[in-house]
């Protein structure tokens, strides 16, 4: 019995990690939102799936407010601003998708590598979650230096606070105070970062954000 | 009361005076208000210390609920706190006092008043400090006090340059030291003096430490290259916080070394004395050398202050030296011989800054090109003035003499050392020390030759006027001082004795038992000194020449030309200046040391301009040690600066680079 457990927790931590990896893949914007938006629905499986495995009822919470804010409310909103601003066709990167995807691939070794040792007295449930989701908070971040438009920059920040939610819901007995904050703090960022494309929109007529660096006097230079 | 808790309401009193400063500061009766209150808790203060001392009470320590929660403030007084706080607080009270009437020339008393007792406050926290945060604390707290008083003339662009460079330095001190202690407590988390005086933090970490601590406490105390600030520091500020500056501050500069070294590290090779010695016979002969070369009487000054520090680490660097080697007298005596220049350079500096303090309010002129004549106008002033110098150019039966010779008396016990380096380094260090003691010699002269012999070269110097009354008893009471410390200076080694006790395991023998008041550091047969006899037969061959020229000479009142070496004309310009009494010296030692630079523009036959001489002067320091520095940082900074204007995107890079690599680290460590 606590093998299939076991299993299904690993199951639903891996497919967080593997929407990662296709969200580094994706090229068109809306795609990129789709894979979020699909991210955020395995996650609050994998939370609810813990809070069955710890038998911690608050946990349900997190996995509900998950599912509602960044399953459906944001990527409803960043849907229409993308159909808005009519970016939705733009393909942007700074890097190719193959060697971004080499380079995720190596970060993923590196977390496994890097966790494994250090919780292996800790239950083995923590220890999966705790590299699968430092290889989410990686990729996120992968994903937001290699990216040049504001929109795709958001969601990559966005998936590494998935990151973040999916380990805080794999170590035992994680306040629910806490994820209430992280929750909030994502939703306020995207408001933040919704205004702010807005202006720079308005402004540009653009949200390639290579733009910006024109205006602050710089040159314009491709990695 | 116990002592201890005496001492903080003194310095609990020195903030208030400060407070009361900030408050009062425009209204006119604030200044010898504050003035008066902090002469009265430093005379409190003193009383406290000389307690200590002569009392032989056990060392009392107390933990204050203030500070870090959960660790508070310790604070504990033992002889060699009392020791420091006596300097500091005679210090004190002596520029209080003269502060009193000095005072009413600031331009603008509320930038002096509150910081001059934050500044007092600060000093003795220092000297009571018994965990390394309080300590940091308080000499930070010290550090930004003094540099308040040194940028007080705000609007000279040269104090605020000087008040720049001196924060530089304050704060690199204070980060050496911070390094130290936390080499010195390693992972432990308990930062008591008492503490780490047992904690044991390893070879390597003890010696990295103590080197940490030579450059942080020798920056505080003007060791060479790290004095730079010093001789631009202690004149900006007004003469009262210069002769502090100068007197005090950089005395606790030295405590901090002791403590440190001597007290809570505690355990070194005796290599560390011979870079401390070799360092301080550098300082002592580079800082005379300079300070020969001055025209500003108070940078002349400073520049001495540099001197005597390098005179007291030569000292410290031989206690060290002997204590590693388990020679407890003769350790003994070297320790005595740098605590007692550490009171002596107190009170015979802080009387020249107020002497020099006299000058610029009598006169306007700190320039020595401008003064002279000044015996005349401002006779009281020139007395006190000349004991001050005949002390610090060591002459018996002055103060100065005493303690530079107890410094001889230990480095003749050199040969002792079983080093070889140190027997041939040591003597070599007492070279230097003879030549800076000559130079200090010279240096005086001319200071007070310029100052108060001769024609007056300025109109300035030819209205001067003799300072108030508060002021000339200041003077007068360090001059005492300086002699009562020369002539008796058994009482004074007497009083060393738990001190060195303390810090080397023995003491010298008792001196104030002796016959006739002399002093036997070591044995009868080797060396001996008495100040008494020196004196009484100079006051006694003094009065006898002086009757029998009265008496034999002729009566009648002869005028002759004064000054007239060759020269009958009137132009006080023909006498002979500063900077031609320094020329010889400079020509003979200076040239290279500190690329003096002498060009003269003279006018061809038939042109009608004067003829230029121009000296340029460079302080080593500065060309080789700041200098490449300064361009080095610059040279990183231009690189660096290419930062500032990259994309989000590679701000972002960046930081996930450094993520990953250390990561990586981590991983590839285990």
């Amino acid at each position: 019995m606590s093998t299939l457990w076991f299993d299904i927790a690993h199951l639903f931590a891996g497919g967080v990690l593997v929407l990662s990896l296709a969200l580094l893949y994706q090229d068109r914007i809306t795609a990129v939102i789709n894979v979020f938006a699909l991210q955020a629905v395995v996650l609050s499986l994998s939370v609810a799936w813990q809070s069955v495995v710890q038998g911690a009822p608050h946990l349900v919470a997190t996995a509900v407010i998950a599912l509602v804010a960044k399953g459906l409310i944001i990527p409803t909103a960043l849907h229409r601003i993308v159909r808005k601003l009519d970016v939705h066709r733009e393909v942007e990167r700074a890097i190719g998708g193959g060697p971004t995807m080499l380079a995720g691939l190596g970060l993923v070794a590196l977390s496994i590598l890097l966790v494994e040792p250090v919780v292996d007295t800790a239950d083995p449930v923590a220890r999966e979650d705790f590299a699968f989701a430092l290889a989410v908070v990686l990729l996120g971040l992968l994903m937001m230096i290699t990216r040049r438009n504001a929109v795709t920059q958001v969601v990559g920040f966005m998936s590494l606070e998935n990151g973040l939610v999916l380990a805080a819901t794999g170590a035992k007995g994680m306040p629910l105070v806490v994820e209430v904050s992280v929750a909030f703090s994502v939703l306020i960022a995207f408001i933040v970062f919704g205004v702010f494309v807005f202006r720079i929109r308005e402004r540009f007529d653009t949200v390639d954000v290579n733009v910006l660096e024109r205006f602050r006097g710089e040159r314009r230079e491709h990695l | 009361m116990p002592e201890v808790a005496v001492a903080l309401w003194c310095i609990a009193g020195f903030l208030g005076a400060g407070v009361v400063g900030a408050v009062l500061g425009n209204r006119p009766f604030a200044t010898p208000l504050v003035y008066g209150a902090c002469l009265a808790i430093a005379l409190l203060g003193v009383l406290v210390a000389l307690g200590v001392l002569f009392g032989g009470a056990p060392a009392t320590a107390v933990v204050l609920p203030v500070g870090l929660p959960g660790i508070g403030a310790h604070v504990r007084l033992d002889p060699l706190a009392a020791f420091f706080m006596l300097v500091v607080d005679l210090g004190a009270a002596a520029a209080s006092l003269y502060a009193i009437g000095y005072g009413r020339h600031a331009a603008e008393p509320r930038r002096v008043l509150p910081f001059y007792g934050a500044f007092l406050a600060g000093m003795n926290l220092v000297v009571l400090a018994a965990d390394a945060f309080t300590f940091l604390l308080s000499w930070e707290f010290m550090s930004l006090a003094s540099w308040a008083l040194v940028v007080s003339d705000h609007r000279s662009s040269a104090s605020l340059r000087a008040g720049y460079v001196y924060l530089l330095m304050a704060g690199f001190g204070t980060f050496c030291l911070l390094l130290a202690f936390g080499l010195l407590a390693g992972t432990s988390g308990d930062f008591t003096f008492a503490h780490l005086r047992t904690a044991g933090a390893g070879e390597t970490a003890t010696a990295l430490a103590t080197m940490l601590v030579i450059v942080g406490t020798g920056s505080k105390a003007g060791l060479m290259p790290l004095h730079v600030w010093l001789p631009l520091a202690h004149p900006a500020a007004p003469s009262h916080v210069s002769a502090l500056l100068s007197g005090v501050m950089t005395k606790v500069g030295i405590y901090a070394f002791i403590r440190l070294v001597f007290d809570v590290i505690g355990d070194f090779s005796p290599w560390v004395g011979l870079v401390v010695v070799m360092s301080g016979g550098g300082t002592a002969v580079l800082g005379v050398l300079y300070a020969v070369m001055q025209r500003d009487l108070k940078r002349l000054l400073a520049y001495s202050t540099v001197e005597n520090v390098g005179i007291v680490f030569i000292g410290l660097g031989l206690a060290l030296a002997f204590r590693a080697n388990g020679q407890g007298p003769a350790a003994a005596l070297a320790m005595t011989a740098a605590l007692f220049h550490v009171l002596n350079h107190a009170a015979f500096k802080s009387l020249l800054f107020f002497g020099a303090g006299a000058v610029l309010a009598g006169s306007g002129e700190r320039d020595m090109e401008k003064l002279g004549g000044l015996v005349h106008r401002m006779p009281q002033t020139a007395v006190v003035f000349l004991l001050g110098c005949m002390s610090i150019a060591a002459l018996p039966p002055l103060n100065g003499f005493v303690s530079e010779w107890l410094t001889f008396q230990a480095i003749l016990l050199s040969p002792q050392l079983p080093q070889w380096g140190l027997k041939f380094a040591v003597p070599a260090v007492g070279a230097l020390l003879a030549l800076a003691a000559a130079l200090a010699g010279a240096c005086f002269v001319k200071a007070f030759g310029v100052v108060f012999l001769g024609r007056p070269r300025s109109p300035a110097a030819a209205t001067a006027h003799e300072i108030d009354a508060f002021g000339l008893t200041a003077m007068l009471t360090l001059a005492w001082i300086c002699l009562a410390a020369g002539t008796l200076p058994g009482f004074v080694i007497d009083a060393l004795a738990p001190v060195t006790r303390d810090l080397t395991g023995s003491a010298l023998p008792a001196q104030a038992s002796l016959p006739w008041l002399s002093i036997v550091p070591i044995a009868e047969s080797r060396s001996s000194y008495n100040g008494l006899v020196v004196f009484f037969f100079l006051v006694a061959s003094g009065s006898f020449t002086a009757i029998a020229v009265h008496r034999v000479a002729s009566r009648r009142t002869r005028r002759a030309p004064a000054w007239d070496c060759g020269y009958p004309l009137d132009s006080p310009l023909t006498q002979y200046s500063g900077a031609s009494f320094a020329m010889p010296i400079r020509r003979v030692f200076a040239t290279v040391t500190f690329g003096v630079h002498e060009t003269v523009d003279m006018p061809r036959p038939g042109e009608m301009r004067p003829a230029r001489f121009r000296l340029r002067v460079r302080d080593p320091a500065w060309r080789f040690f700041y200098g490449p520095l300064a361009r080095g940082v610059e040279r990183a900074a231009r690189r660096l600066n290419r930062l500032q204007f990259l994309t989000i995107r590679r701000y972002l890079a960046l930081v996930f680079a450094a993520l990953v690599v250390l990561m990586l680290v981590v991983a590839a460590w285990r």
